[in-house]
């Protein structure tokens, strides 16, 4: 019983039961269509949680990482007629290449000045595909062909909700494991002292650069696969906007905490969904729900939530 | 062979020299003691040895290897560890965890096992934790085990700092004023400890302000006055050296209260 | 070749001046409680859209400037009344997200109350553009830059003299000090957000007649303004108009020689450098970290 309890195994339960069950009250393919977002979102915010609320190292930019691991995809199977996969995996390779080659200047930086590194580096990769039109169409965006692998074709709301859920339980597994082991705990403690990790053996500078490679990595294949899956892109999902809204999943969620992304995820997707009805409101709404949470409910949603729990049954 | 010998060290900031060519050597097993008044660089000294601060010149060798410019984290690896003076502990994680960071040999765990918790990661982990439990117990945080480190007292921290520099299994221990802000009885406690350390076949350097415990535990003690050597001996030289004397009479009245 | 400099040297300096301007709000604000305010932007945006609305309803501009810098104040206050001052002592992270839902907020709130329109905004006094050496000079141009300098003298003066303002420099030097010789650290966060709203609304009336304002206008804006404090040092008031400047010019030179559809890379570009060769920018001190 307490085992199904701790984290790594309970939740991973709960959330495998979850995604089991959910088709079955999904009343119809916009439903799926959110739930579908909400997946790769989720799959995003585990990566950023890694190097945001475990490891303490603030990014303002994965959206950029998100953009670029869409743009590999549709350019290697749109324009030069690469297997999906291999797409998914050069550009996830790329972006961590591109990631690592960044990490050790960027991550010299700490708080503000991590942010506005960030900030900036994401700008540029987003001003970068919405100017070289030639390869990605500009503004104005590019069509990305299906995901096929060995002549199967994933098709439709329902085939892409079984390879989204698949890959968010996947990655969550690998998050939990990592966060359990000598490697998270090196991340957690260069969050909670960074002089005092060194001085313990832990390479801050190196470790760094593994979890910003993670992060950066997730993002890529978030990005792939929500290409693939929607067929056509813009670099407006490259943009700090985008970025913003990534972070602010991490922190609604609660930081240090790979459901409470999920969570996060889950919520500021399914919002604007409904939003969309107050149309004219969604702007001021999504801006005042940030700011709030992050006033009464500092630690976020699912952290907060346990501590009620914990305090009531004790 | 010396445990740790710095010869000609020197540390300005923005032009204010805070150390200036020091001199000095550590015998192996010995507690060795660095008092001054305020503001004589006993830290700074740390930060140097350690690899915190990097020193405008001077030379350190760790049982005879030269370990200038190297990282805190490849030092630490070598056997050469510390604590700080205010705390630094990792208020984000468990007590236990926190000293299970100094056992694990975090470079040697293998990414792709971490992620797939290969049983090669489960043992290694069941064996820091193992490690940490019986450190807490040593150190007397037995009543901690399942604690969040935020949860603790003051004077259970400044223990806690301990148990994790003892987890990196150190040859050379720095203590930066270990009793500052504790009452007489937890003071007791950390003198006892430092002993049974320094048996242990540990070296232990001290920074600390509280004389009756650096007289009573010291092999040797150096004495700093502004950055710079002023005396080093036994307690009882020390004591006995007009210098140690008028430099503590002149400042240490006004200010021995408050640990800068 | 010469007088092609020259007119990109003027559009570098009229929008630096403006860059300046939010760079000093950013200062201001992150002197006074370490917060970087990323709704600065915003105001800038509130400033231009508010006088664009006061003028259709009928006020003479005069009028309608003084409202729209009154409102952005009145607004500025709150801000960090409601939103920041409850937070403090928040992780960076969490003060961050506050002020980007701050600015999503006040975007959403103009676009609720105004609209989402580009909007126009006459000159101050007439647009036809004065030669200078074969470069032309829009008069707006000069109300923009002398704007800037009127700004910065005045808050040089109020920063050395006025007592309330001495009271705000001794808070960024020391708030703990500050606080002991009775300088209420609170009072100086509000007034410093007012402060800074205050002068990121004249910057975005001054510059609306040249490039247009929308309830969008504010995030570029924004953002460029804070490379300016960057450049300049975070916190250091004097060298985000500096900061400013350089990266105005910077800006208007790619423009006009490199590529003009990269000149808004330029900005991030010049943050990544300061902030990876000399994180302290160009005119800030170098501080060490303390164990």
């Amino acid at each position: 019983m307490r085992a199904l309890l701790a984290p790594r195994t309970g939740g991973l339960l709960a959330l495998a039961i979850v995604i089991a069950l959910l088709p079955a009250v999904l009343p119809n393919n916009f439903y799926f269509n959110v739930a579908i977002l909400v997946g790769l979102n989720a799959i995003v915010c585990v990566g950023l949680n890694l190097l945001i609320g475990y490891a303490g190292q603030i990014s303002l930019g994965h959206a950029g990482f998100f953009g670029l691991g869409a743009y590999a995809s549709a350019l290697l199977t749109g324009s030069y007629g690469w297997p999906s996969l291999a797409a998914l995996v050069v550009g996830a390779a790329a972006v961590g290449a591109l990631a690592f080659l960044l990490a050790r200047p960027i991550l010299k930086l700490k708080g503000h000045y991590l942010a506005m590194g960030t900030l900036g580096m994401g700008v540029i990769i987003s001003i970068v595909l919405n100017q070289e039109a030639g390869l990605t169409g500009g503004p104005d965006g590019m069509p990305v062909p299906a995901f096929e692998v060995w002549g199967w074709t994933a098709y439709g709301e329902r085939t892409w909700y079984w390879i989204v859920g698949g890959t968010l339980l996947v990655t969550t597994w690998l998050a939990l494991n990592l966060i359990e082991s000598p490697i998270g705990r090196a991340l957690r403690a260069i969050h909670g002292s960074e002089i005092a990790a060194e001085v313990i053996g832990v390479k801050t500078e190196r470790f760094k650069t593994l979890v910003f490679v993670i992060s950066a990595v997730l993002a890529s294949v978030g990005g792939s696969m929500f290409a693939h899956y929607s067929g056509f892109i813009t670099p407006s999902e490259a943009e700090f906007f985008h970025s913003i809204a990534f972070v602010t999943m991490v922190v609604l969620g609660g930081m240090a905490s790979i459901f409470g992304s999920i969570l996060g995820a889950a919520i500021l997707t399914v919002l604007p969904q409904f939003l969309a009805v107050l149309h004219d409101y969604e702007t001021l709404v999504l801006g005042a729900v940030m700011m709030s949470v992050m006033i009464f409910l500092p630690k976020g949603l699912l952290p907060s939530l346990a501590e009620l729990l914990r305090r009531r049954s004790l | 062979m010396s445990a740790l010998t710095v010869a000609g060290l020197s540390k300005n900031f923005g032009g204010l020299s805070a150390v200036s060519e020091l001199s000095f050597t550590v015998e192996e097993g010995q507690i060795f003691s660095i008092i001054g008044p305020n503001g004589a660089g006993k830290t700074t000294v740390f930060n140097l040895i350690t690899g915190v601060y990097r020193p405008d010149s001077g030379r350190v060798w760790l049982h005879g290897e030269e370990i200038g410019g190297k990282p805190p984290s490849a030092l630490a690896g070598q056997g050469l560890t510390r604590t700080f003076q205010n705390l630094q502990i990792f208020f984000n994680m468990s007590a236990l965890e926190n000293v299970m960071v100094g056992a694990d040999r975090t470079a040697e765990t293998g990414f792709a096992s971490a992620l797939l918790r290969l049983p090669a990661v489960r043992r290694r982990d069941a064996g820091a934790g193992k490690q940490a439990v019986a450190l807490m117990e040593r150190v007397g945080l037995a009543a901690y085990l399942g604690a969040d480190a935020a949860s603790l007292p003051y004077g259970a921290l400044k223990r806690l700092e301990i148990a994790r520099a003892l987890a990196t299994r150190p040859k050379l221990l720095l203590l930066d004023e270990p009793a500052a802000g504790l009452n007489h009885a937890e003071t007791r406690e950390i003198d006892n400890l430092i002993r049974s350390i320094a048996e242990d076949g540990v070296t232990v350097i001290l920074v600390e302000h509280d004389m009756r415990l650096v007289m009573g535990i010291s092999d040797r003690i150096l004495v700093l006055d502004r950055g710079v050597w002023l005396a080093e001996g036994s307690a009882e030289e020390v004591g006995r050296n007009p210098d140690v004397v008028r430099a503590y009479l002149g400042t240490e009245f006004a200010g021995s209260a408050d640990a800068a | 070749m010469s007088s092609q400099f020259l007119q990109f040297l003027i559009s570098g300096i009229t929008v630096g001046a403006t860059y300046a301007l939010v760079g000093l709000g950013f200062s201001i604000v992150y002197n006074s409680s370490q917060v970087i305010n990323f709704a600065q932007g915003e105001f800038v945006m509130i400033g231009g859209m508010a006088t664009v609305f006061l003028m259709a309803a009928g006020a003479p501009m005069p009028l309608a400037i003084a409202l729209a810098v009154l409102l952005a104040v009145v607004i500025g206050f709150a801000l960090g009344k409601f939103a920041i001052e409850p937070a403090r002592g928040a992780p960076v992270v969490s003060i961050i997200i506050i002020t980007i839902g701050a600015s999503i907020f006040l975007r959403g709130a103009a676009m609720l109350v105004w609209d989402r329109n580009l909007h126009h905004m006459p000159a101050f006094s007439g647009s036809d553009p004065i030669d200078i050496g074969g470069a032309a000079l829009l008069p707006q141009s000069v109300w923009v830059v002398g704007g800037m300098v009127i700004i910065v003298a005045a808050l040089q003066v109020f920063f050395s003299h006025a007592r309330i303002g001495k009271a705000m420099l001794a808070t960024a030097f020391n708030p703990l000090a500050a606080q002991l010789v009775g300088i209420s650290t609170r009072g100086m966060l509000l007034l410093s957000f007012a402060l800074a709203a205050g002068i990121g609304a004249i910057a975005g009336i001054l510059i609306a007649p040249i490039t247009l304002t929308y309830a969008g206008v504010g995030i570029m804006l924004g953002l460029k303004g804070f490379s300016a404090a960057i450049v300049g040092g975070l916190g250091n008031p004097m060298g985000a108009v500096a900061g400013g400047l350089v990266v105005g010019i910077a800006e208007a030179m790619t423009a006009g020689y490199i590529s003009s559809a990269y000149k808004d890379a330029v900005a991030f570009l010049i943050i990544l450098a300061v902030l990876l060769i000399r994180p302290s920018g160009l005119f800030g001190r170098r501080e060490s970290e303390r164990v």
